[in-house]
């Protein structure tokens, strides 16, 4: 009998089939602790946006894998990401999710000071260390920046390793996230609203990002929601003899008829990212969208607002972290906690330069569907609960990707794309990043 | 090497402190929320309007608890307690009285799987302060809530204050805006909450 060490390359090659995958892959402590070290600190993992530091001092504090690490705007008008720890004794600088540091870290145990560089600015009764081998010159004592710090459009992402690509590189397929998003507003850039609903979903993250391109799940998952929107929505038309807002439609839709959403479809890109085209009407009629095609206009011309808005993507997966929906400015970035547990971070953008009611839209997604009262996400984590829950146990090994499986059309430029929107094309396409990431990282 | 002791010069935490940052501001004063002189009677009244919500709620009575509501009415759940408006700004909940009756028919529905098994709840209310009445007899009212829910297993703990502002009708008292402020409100949630507090 033979011994294969967890997370061998050996071990991960058995994990993964082309069409279905072992469902340790979602509740082995070991291999999650290989997930972090291989994929979330050897990646570009998304931080934040530049618009949530906009002063100098102003900082946000998150996790790239397992480091707690401060997005912070410097002196320099430069956006720093340091890692959250005093090279003194060990102490968090930054013990809030934001906040405004002034022009200095402090920390709160022996006071050493720090540029927003994480350099080392000054420490009280430094004689103490004449005659040892401390030395203000020396790295280890001072704030540890990560190895890379980029940006897109304004959105920033950082990396643990220095040994990665340029960030447009990574990004490829899944750069068109921003653009889209970016290039719906009339100035070309977005800022974000400063409110994070931070939730936790008790089960793996990689059951969230499966189920953000999963279009069989909406209109069963969330028929009770969507079947409650359509009254509502039928009963505000008849009351008012208008159509309803926007809203309710956002609602509705999800409980669309299955051959609708077969008419979608699903392109897979180098990296595990992933676009999910088609779905998202947004009503031309509707007097917001009225105002803003003609500020559009005005700013853009007709020809090139139509090329930006004829841009039809409804969701787009940043593997391994990012959902990003660009024409409803939502994004939401996953922390993996543990085999079971991760947490959402989730927030929503205002298109510059376009009028209050396109805004409102986006609140509209954000409340209804992203906040903690949210009636369409309440159902998706008690079904990502009960798989975590169903794959703890020794009912069966396997998780089934098999729909539409081998059916998947790989394109001239190297792209995938599903035949149905339905496919189960964006599982197998993240598996399959997800076993490189890994097979690499245990050669290591 | 012998080491260097600290000389006077090397001064206090709070001199190294205040080197970088200045002086602390001092806090700005800032006056006790309004409270109006009410009759015993009055008192009571608004009492028994604010249990009679409790048990609404505690019994899942939802198209009963939407019917609290004026038709212009609003249930709002800031994120901060700084918020002024729901309007405009992302909140918990800020919901009208269709949205309202949309979270009812999600719960009811056979369907809706986070509801299996459901939630139940116990809500205490107290603290009962009558902030103003007007002419018409409508007033704001804020009080504290306490509830204790409990879904498969597990019981979560709510509490915060209400701040309600209530229209006099020939049919009682009907709710215009509901403010409900949980202490952890911009906390990290642990699940979401599927109906009204
Ligand atoms: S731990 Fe930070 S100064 Fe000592
Ligand atoms: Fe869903």
């Amino acid at each position: 009998m033979s011994t294969v060490t967890i997370g061998s390359k050996a071990d991960i090659n058995a994990m993964v089939e082309p069409d279905r995958v072992h469902k340790r892959c979602y509740t082995d402590q070991a291999i999650f602790d290989a997930e972090i070290e291989r994929i979330f600190e050897r990646t570009w993992i998304y931080v934040g946006h530049e618009s949530q530091v906009k002063n100098v001092g102003d900082y946000y504090t998150t996790l790239i894998g397992r480091q707690p690490v401060i997005m912070v705007r410097a002196k320099d008008g430069k956006v720093n990401v340091v890692y959250n720890r005093c090279p003194h004794r060990g102490a968090m600088l930054c013990a809030d999710h934001s906040g405004n540091t002034g022009t200095t870290f402090k920390c709160p145990y022996h006071a050493w000071r720090f540029n927003l560089d994480g350099t080392l600015l000054k420490i009280p009764v430094i004689e103490g260390y004449q005659g040892t081998r401390f030395d203000t010159s020396d790295p280890q004592f001072h704030m540890k920046k990560v190895a890379r710090v980029d940006s897109y459009r304004g959105f920033v992402f950082a990396s643990l390793v220095p040994d990665v690509p340029d960030l447009v590189t990574f990004l490829g397929g899944a750069k068109i996230a921003f653009d889209d998003m970016c290039n719906r507003a009339p100035d070309g850039e977005v800022e974000v609203v400063p409110n994070c609903f931070r939730v936790i979903q008790k089960s793996n993250w990689k059951i969230f990002l499966e189920n953000q391109l999963d279009a069989v799940h909406p209109s069963i998952t969330h028929e009770a929601a969507g079947r409650a929107a359509f009254e509502v929505e039928k009963d505000i038309e008849k009351r008012t003899g208008k159509k309803a807002h926007l809203q309710y439609h956002m609602l509705s839709a999800f409980t669309m008829p299955f051959h609708k959403f077969d008419a979608m479809d699903n392109v897979g890109h180098a990296n595990g990212h992933l676009v999910f085209r088609g779905y998202m009407d947004l009503r031309r009629a509707d007097p917001e969208m009225v105002e803003y095609l003609k500020i559009m206009h005005a700013k853009h011309g007709e020809k090139r607002t139509e090329e930006i808005l004829s841009v039809d993507i409804h969701h787009v997966i940043g593997y391994p972290c990012l959902s990003v929906q660009p024409p409803l400015q939502q994004l939401r970035a996953i922390r993996p906690i543990g085999p079971d547990r991760t947490l959402s971070e989730i927030w929503h953008f205002r298109l510059k330069g376009a009028p209050e009611g396109m805004y409102r839209r986006a609140l509209a997604y954000y409340q209804l569907v992203n906040s903690p009262s949210t009636t369409i996400n309440a159902d998706d984590l008690e079904n990502w609960w009960r798989c975590q829950q169903g794959l703890f146990s020794s009912g069966g090994d396997w998780v089934s990707f098999h729909r539409n499986a081998g059916q998947d059309r790989v394109q001239a430029n190297g792209t995938i794309v599903s035949v149905t929107g339905m496919s189960e094309l964006p599982m197998r396409h993240m598996m399959g990043a997800w076993k490189d990431y890994m097979v690499k990282g245990a050669a290591q | 090497m012998s080491g260097v002791r600290a000389s006077e010069k090397s001064g206090s935490a709070t001199q190294f402190a205040e080197e970088f940052d200045g002086a602390p501001a001092k806090p700005s004063g800032k006056p006790l929320p309004p409270m109006a002189q009410v009759s015993g009677d009055l008192q009571r009244e608004v009492e028994r309007f604010l249990y009679r919500q409790a048990e609404i709620l505690d019994d899942r009575r939802w198209d009963d608890y939407v019917a609290l509501f004026t038709e212009s009415g609003h249930y709002w759940m800031p994120v901060t307690e700084t918020q002024t408006t729901g309007d405009g700004v992302p909140s918990i909940f800020y919901e009208d009285v269709d949205l309202m009756r949309l979270r009812a028919k999600r719960v009811m529905h056979p369907r809706a799987w986070s509801q299996k098994p459901g939630h139940r709840t116990s809500h205490v209310v107290s603290n009962v302060i009558v902030e103003s009445v007007d002419a018409a007899g409508n007033l704001v009212v804020r009080s504290k809530f306490y509830m204790s829910e409990f879904r498969r297993d597990a019981v979560r703990h709510f509490a915060g204050k209400y701040r309600h502002e209530l229209k006099k009708t020939a049919g009682g008292y009907r709710i215009e805006l509901q403010r409900v402020d949980l202490v952890n409100g911009d906390g990290t949630w642990d699940y979401v909450i599927q109906t009204w507090v």
